[in-house]
């Protein structure tokens, strides 16, 4: 089944934010923000603004009734910044205008004077000056200071990977206006309806009742609005209460991208030990991630580094340390893969280390220390249902590993300028939010007097197709055809206290709240039919195709007549779902527990060629099979792992976020921050469904698939680095794993000594 | 006054000439379907189609309405979205490919999508594969991975297959490609436009604004604060400005001949086999549609890449005073004083570049590099020009490069050191000194000054493998 949006897309009638009709008397917000990374305001003078034509006001923080505060997990990020600032782009004032364009003339009239102060952009400089956003953790199992000591081999070395920019093509923005009885009521882009709707009430000091969050759909958030959404939900909600006139923010593209934070940086050290035989017995890392100025989501990205950090691999003696540290950039926040990307990233280096050492394939080691059920993690869940090795022998059944090699060696040595390479990565990623708390939902279902049915549920749609899976579970449950079927807005005042749509578990919990609703309307149907029709309870009773059946029988009656007869005898028609992900637990300071409710397997191979005359790429393919469990919707499934490889894809060759030594972002905009276009995606991508039947905590068996496949896309990097070595074998014997590999990095280690 | 067709509808406005199509459309008339993703000519989000009257029928182009002037769709027809949807919730088979297909997850890009292959549906253009993905070339799409569009794509070729050549759009209207009115266009903008030419007050013409401008792919980027408050003067419809003419042994190009108007030009494609391989790596197929020539060499950017390519062909340009009308005549290469800073004056224009036409013992190349291989701003480009004898002796030789220098350059140095020699190996190791000795990149987000200078390197020896002379290098 398509997107149920699919129609508004094409045909431009899906409204966004920027597109809803503005009321009379709508007022803009500007904002005004920080032109250094790091100081304190000596002096701040906006009068002049204030006073330009069209300007009704430039708020500071004195003119926030609640707390100037905005940070999720830890308080630490004011909305506006009051004596000091902390990143390039932090937020100041809000100039509102009758209009954008004098709110933006008027920013040219504020004077600022700042006085600098030192600028930290690099994480591991913030760390020796014991800069931290949040306490450090370590997962460890065995005893790796004695694995080493048996270990026949050891490589130790160190692994970086660069920010990325989420690139939602929508930009942040929200619209807020005031109702009755001292209300709020705000549109906005968010992930997160929930979190806005408590970070409005805190900086206006009003209740959560009083603040209504709706949101109909994002143009794109990959985790950029979880957290980040807020800030401008929250002004516009400031100028509207303070002014009493509808409020709009919708950010350029180039203020998007100076004051939002991104991926997370990460600069990490490992050390790895092998047997003789090449399996892998001991690993240690230490990861140091760049939090950015504040800690915004942080402290969970960096948890789910430590939870990936042995990716799909059996190791039985594991010490993995990070430190969450606090720099000079804006706050760097979610961004799909929530912290495993950077995690998987570095043992991926560490097993390429090690390849290159030992003068094996990457593939060989990998193959080999791929892990089975009954293995513990280091954070102690006992993996069971796994398919790490399953997926890649359904690969290798497929595309011949051994044979590609052989290929790439022949061309190799037929080209002089042209060579090729080719990586294995295998996934293996963790669904739950790793805060057990947050593992919960709500679903509101009505079935109206027609038959037709409306659902609400705390999913918000950004293009993954939750509200398509949702659709089809209430289609699915009562029997009925999709067009009966009615996906609501997003809502606070429907569905409250929702977790963010986000770590790929949307659609199970709230799929599993909408078919605990569906069930209890259908139980109260059901019952009533079967005192209708004297039959013993529990003797079966079917919707299907909009018909009724009982024992196996067709029913003269039909949905609609069954619907009216239930609400002539005064039945409840609507129902609220709830759902608690069951048997997950996690102990913060032992760090062990059963954080997730199942894993998710796959493997991708990557093939790639390097032109060695003018250090460009081309991919060639990605062969993936993938752990979908039973899909639920193989043309939505199928978006999510070409969209997520490609996503990771660019994150390790062309996407490169770069500051410069002042804290100013240099790729501001997207004349400088590069992400794939239709000609660098790979040639090919196969995309191979292994069914895994097994049980799993999945809505209908349908695995998590968001997140995963981004993973996938590290395989490009270490096919680059392969096809550079069989041009210049004298270069350093491995290349500095040092993410992106952009054309530049190519030609340097393609000519560098 | 500007006035044009917007979908089925005649408008006018008093807005300034120089702001954007895209604001006006989206805030002015509420058609919100047109989306905004950057505002600068990068994602194609804000894409629409914009015709001109051709004769009997309208030739209909892509462009990025963010970057689009009012000034440079007066007397047009422009289609958003809301003008291609059909009636009654019918859709056309472009939007139900891309449904089909999941060709859109958020939807933010969709409609940009969906506007460039509808363009397609509209050309003249041979519908295969290839020319299908060029028309996508500037859409960038976060959430898909193309892959699902592409899927789109192909099925558009196999669906275009039968449109004929002859009247195609009566078959388009009745296969539900696009609405019916738009048969009527063309007569209602011929109509639209002879009232214009008698009612003077509706035109720019003859009174002096703010600002000359070509496709404004540029300008709108640089200044937008300032232009949408501006008037402009619509160079990019000026037939004096406009054209490929050859005489003798002489080729000129008017100074407003859009990017894609080259690459679409026979003679020039005869001139340069390889024309649309180097054309692929300028920008994106909307932006090629607004860009000129005339505006790449005054933005004198020191990697644009239409300048370089002129560079090597030791091309002269053409300058006009537009008070005096005065014309004077000098080589490209030397309109480049510093960066930024071009030897003409404030009322000079560019009216044409003319170069002379190679002969068969010319070779020519063009290289870019950039981060993203397409629709990127090149790290380092450069393009070369020799005549070589028959015993593969150079007797001539022009090379230029950009990203490595203020200015565009025009490598004097190099370009004279290579005459009269044979390449081989230790004629390319001087050479290379020579080269290096008269660049001076700087290190920006474009790349590191050691690695331009070697990518300069790199690139230029590119040429020689391209040309394949005399088996200097073993491949
Ligand atoms: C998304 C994007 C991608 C791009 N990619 C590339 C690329 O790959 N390579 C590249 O080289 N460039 C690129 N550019 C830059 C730009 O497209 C080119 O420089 C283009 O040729 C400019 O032409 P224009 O007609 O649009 O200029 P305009 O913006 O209209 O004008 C530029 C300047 O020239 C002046 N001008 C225009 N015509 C004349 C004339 N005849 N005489 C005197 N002055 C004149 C204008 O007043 C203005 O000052 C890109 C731009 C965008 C937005
Ligand atoms: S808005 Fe991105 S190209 Fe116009
Ligand atoms: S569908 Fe979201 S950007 Fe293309």
């Amino acid at each position: 089944m398509a997107n149920i949006d699919a129609f508004g897309h094409v045909t431009g009638t899906s409204i966004y934010v920027d597109d809803i009709p503005v009321m009379q008397g709508t007022l803009f917000i500007k904002v005004f923000d920080a032109p250094v990374a790091h100081g304190v305001i000596e002096a701040l003078d906006y009068s002049e603004a204030e006073e330009m034509e069209g300007v009704v006001k430039v708020f500071s923080y004195k003119d926030i009734p609640g707390e100037n505060q905005i940070g999720g997990i830890i308080a630490d990020e004011p909305l506006l910044a009051e004596k000091e600032v902390h990143f390039w782009g932090q937020p100041i004032l809000l100039v509102v205008a009758e209009n954008e364009i004098a709110a933006e003339e008027a920013l040219h009239k504020i004077h600022i004077s700042i006085k600098e102060l030192p600028v930290i952009t690099d994480p591991k400089e913030a760390f020796l000056k014991g800069k931290f956003l949040h306490n450090s953790r370590t997962f460890e199992s065995g005893n790796t200071e004695n694995a080493f000591r048996e270990a026949r081999y050891i490589f130790e070395g160190s692994a970086d990977s660069g920010g990325q920019e989420h690139l939602y093509l929508e930009t942040q923005g929200a619209y807020a206006y005031p109702m009755e009885h001292g209300s709020i009521k705000i549109h906005s882009s968010t992930q997160g309806p929930t979190q806005v709707q408590r970070t409005v009430a805190k900086v206006l000091g009003i209740g959560m009742n009083k603040v209504e969050v709706d949101v109909a759909r994002l143009g794109g958030g990959f985790g950029g609005k979880e957290d980040q959404a807020s800030p401008w939900a929250a002004m516009t909600a400031l100028v509207s209460w303070v002014l009493k006139k509808p409020a709009k923010c919708v950010l350029h593209r180039m203020e998007d991208m100076r004051m939002t934070g991104k991926r997370h940086p990460y600069r990490s050290d490992y050390k790895i030990g092998l047997d003789k035989d090449f399996n892998i017995i001991a690993y240690e890392a230490t990861f140091f991630q760049n939090g950015g100025a504040a800690a915004d989501l942080s402290p969970a990205v960096m948890e789910r580094t430590l939870f990936h950090a042995t990716n799909s691999y059996q190791i039985p003696h594991v010490k993995v340390q990070a430190h969450g540290c606090k720099t000079n950039l804006p706050p760097n926040t979610a961004f799909r893969g929530f912290g495993g990307p950077q995690g998987m990233f570095v043992i991926e280096s560490a097993i390429d280390h090690a390849a290159q050492k030992l003068k094996v394939s990457r593939e060989s080691i990998q193959a080999r220390n791929l892990m089975e059920n009954g293995y513990q993690f280091p954070y102690g869940q006992i993996v069971e249902g796994c398919e790490a090795r399953t997926c890649w022998e359904e690969l290798n059944a497929k595309y011949p590993i051994e044979g590609i090699r052989k290929d790439i060696l022949t061309f190799n040595e037929n080209h002089a300028f042209l060579k090729k390479g080719m990586a294995l990565m295998p996934v293996c990623f963790g669904i739950s939010f790793t805060n057990t708390m947050m593992n919960h939902s709500r679903a509101l279902v009505h079935v109206y007097s027609d038959g037709t049915v409306g659902v609400s549920t705390g999913a918000v749609e950004m293009g993954q197709g939750v509200n398509t899976k949702m659709l089809q579970i209430a289609a699915q449950e009562f029997g009925l055809d999709a067009s009966q079927i009615k996906l609501e807005t997003t809502n606070t005042t429907r569905v409250a206290n929702t977790s963010p749509s986000a770590a790929s578990a949307t659609s199970d919990l709230n799929g599993k709240a909408l078919l605990d609703a569906c069930s209890q309307i259908k139980a109260r149907l059901k019952n009533m039919l079967w005192v209708k029709n004297d039959l013993e309870a529990g003797a079966e009773v079917r919707f299907e195709g909009g018909k009724v059946w009982m024992e196996g029988m067709e029913e003269p009656a039909i949905w609609i007549d069954v619907v009216l007869d239930a609400l002539a005898r005064r039945i409840n028609l609507s129902a609220k779902g709830h759902y608690a992900t069951p048997k997950i637990h996690f102990d913060k300071i032992k760090e062990k527990g059963h954080p997730f409710a199942y894993h998710v397997y796959g493997t991708a191979l990557t093939t790639v060629t390097v032109d060695c005359i003018r250090g460009t790429y081309e991919l060639e393919a990605v062969h993936i099979v993938h752990d979908f469990g039973t899909s639920m919707n193989r043309l939505v499934d199928l978006g999510q792992i070409e969209g997520g490889l490609v996503q990771g894809i660019g994150w390790m060759t062309m996407e490169e976020v770069a500051y410069n030594n002042k804290g100013r972002l240099l790729s501001n905009a997207l004349s400088t921050y590069k992400i794939p276009d239709i000609y660098s995606v790979p040639k090919e991508i196969n995309t191979h469904f292994l069914p895994t039947d097994n049980n799993n905590m999945a809505i209908y068996k349908s695995k998590a698939v968001g997140e995963p496949p981004l993973m996938y896309g590290i395989g490009a990097f270490f096919a680059i680095a392969e096809a550079i070595r069989a041009f210049n074998p004298d270069a350093p014997l491995h290349l500095p794993y040092c993410a992106p590999m952009t054309p530049e990095k190519v030609l340097m280690a393609l000519y560098g000594e | 006054m500007i006035s044009f067709i917007l979908n089925n509808q005649v408008v006018k406005t008093g807005l300034p000439s120089g702001s954007t199509l895209l604001d006006f459309v989206r805030y002015e008339k509420q058609l919100v379907g047109t989306k905004i993703g950057c505002r600068e000519g990068d994602c194609g989000a804000c894409n629409v189609l914009v015709g001109t009257l051709v004769g009997e029928e309208i030739t209909y182009q892509t462009m990025t309405s963010c970057l689009t002037p009012l000034s440079n769709v007066h007397a047009k027809h422009v289609l958003t979205v809301e003008g291609i949807n059909l009636s009654n919730r019918q859709l056309s088979p472009v939007q139900e490919l891309m449904i089909v297909n999941n060709g859109t997850q958020c939807g933010f890009c969709t409609i940009g999508f969906v506007m460039s292959l509808t363009g397609v549906v509209l050309s003249k253009e041979n519908p295969t594969y290839a020319n299908v993905i060029k028309a996508i070339d500037g859409n960038i799409c976060r959430c898909t991975g193309y892959k699902s569009i592409e899927r789109a794509a192909k099925g558009l070729c196999e669906t275009l297959a039968e449109r004929p050549a002859k009247k195609p759009l009566s078959w388009l209207v009745e296969q539900g490609f696009v609405p019916d009115y738009l048969q009527n266009i063309p007569a209602k903008l011929q109509s639209l436009q002879q009232k214009l030419n008698q009612d003077s007050t509706f035109n720019d013409n003859g009174q002096k604004t703010d600002f000359f401008i070509g496709g404004g792919t540029d300008l709108m980027v640089q200044k937008p604060a300032i232009i949408r408050t501006s008037s402009t003067t619509n160079f990019l419809d000026d037939t004096q400005l406009k054209g490929i003419h050859i005489e003798g042994n002489l080729c000129r190009v008017g100074a407003s001949t859009t990017v894609t108007e080259f690459e679409d030009s026979p003679e020039i494609q005869k001139m340069f086999p390889d024309l649309s391989k180097y054309l692929k790596l300028v920008s994106s197929t909307p932006i090629r549609n607004m860009a000129t020539m005339g505006g790449n060499i005054i933005n004198a950017s020191p990697i644009g890449d239409m300048t370089i390519f002129f560079l090597a062909l030791n091309s002269q340009v053409i300058l006009k005073d537009a008070l005096t009308q005065n014309s004077r005549t000098l080589p490209l290469k030397d309109l480049f004083l510093d960066y930024k800073k071009l030897d003409k004056t404030d009322t000079e224009y560019i009216e044409s570049l003319q170069f002379e036409v190679p002969d068969n013992a010319t070779y020519f190349n063009f290289e870019k590099v950039s981060k993203r291989t397409h629709l990127d701003i090149a790290s380092v480009n450069s393009a070369c020009q020799l005549k070589v004898a028959k015993d593969g002796a150079i007797l001539q030789a022009h090379i230029s490069a950009g990203g490595v220098a203020a200015i565009p350059k025009y490598l004097d140095k190099s370009s004279a050191f290579l005459k009269g020699k044979k390449m081989d190996d230790a004629t390319w190791k001087t050479f290379s000194e020579v080269l290096d000795s008269e660049v001076s990149p700087i290190s920006d987000a474009r790349g590191s000054a050691a690695y331009k200078r070697l990518l300069l390197r790199q690139l230029v020896l590119a040429h020689f493998v391209e040309f394949k002379l005399n088996h200097w290098l073993a491949f």
